[in-house]
């Protein structure tokens, strides 16, 4: 399923909203989430899951086709941890 | 200090963005995780464009080790949610 695709079976099931609201609601979401992880701020979604940023430590990394060393330099990145409600629902 | 943000914090950006009422919002911040759920369940990707990309694998059974107490066990076969964040959303977190 993509974004669009959801925003379509959003637009199904409520029939009375408009259009832009739904593609609106989806990206209010998607930011909201994107903002608190650029701030490095937690998003705890019970039942769904939780994502956090990590933070990884500067390297010496391998450029795999030459074999030559590069440093690769300490970066944050976004992290998603699956929480129960889902695991649950994933394994029935 | 890092804050944790909730459903509740979802949809009070979503009330005041799109002008429904609290509980409308509630209610639509809710039906939008339900569809992605709903879609994973059934073993479906869901990619989120410029945001990233939900997939299920599954996980065959292996011999794991409680790591308190050393026992191994097996561990059954099992589904699990992966994410993927897009570049754009790497970018944005990395860059901050």
């Amino acid at each position: 399923m993509t974004r669009s695709e959801l925003i379509a079976k959003l637009a199904a099931k409520n029939p009375a909203l408009y259009h832009r609201d739904i593609e609106r609601l989806v990206s209010t979401i998607l930011d909201e989430i994107g903002s608190a992880l650029e701030r490095g701020d937690r998003v705890e979604l019970r039942g769904f899951g939780a994502f956090s940023v990590r933070h990884r430590k500067s390297r010496v990394g391998r450029n795999p086709r030459t074999g030559t060393s590069v440093q690769v330099f300490e970066k944050r990145v976004p992290f998603f941890k699956m929480g129960k409600g889902m695991r649950e629902r994933l394994n029935r | 200090m890092a804050k944790t943000l909730t459903r509740a914090d979802l949809t009070e950006s979503v009330y005041r963005n799109i002008g429904l009422s609290r509980n409308e919002s509630s209610d639509l911040v809710e039906s939008v995780l339900e569809e992605i759920c709903t879609c994973l369940e059934a073993g479906e990707e869901v990619k989120l464009s410029s945001f990233g990309t939900f997939s299920v694998q599954s996980k065959r059974q292996r011999v794991g080790r409680n790591p308190k107490t050393g026992v191994e066990a097996v561990i059954t076969p099992r589904r699990v949610l992966s994410f993927r964040p897009s570049h754009i959303l790497k970018d944005r977190v990395d860059n901050a």
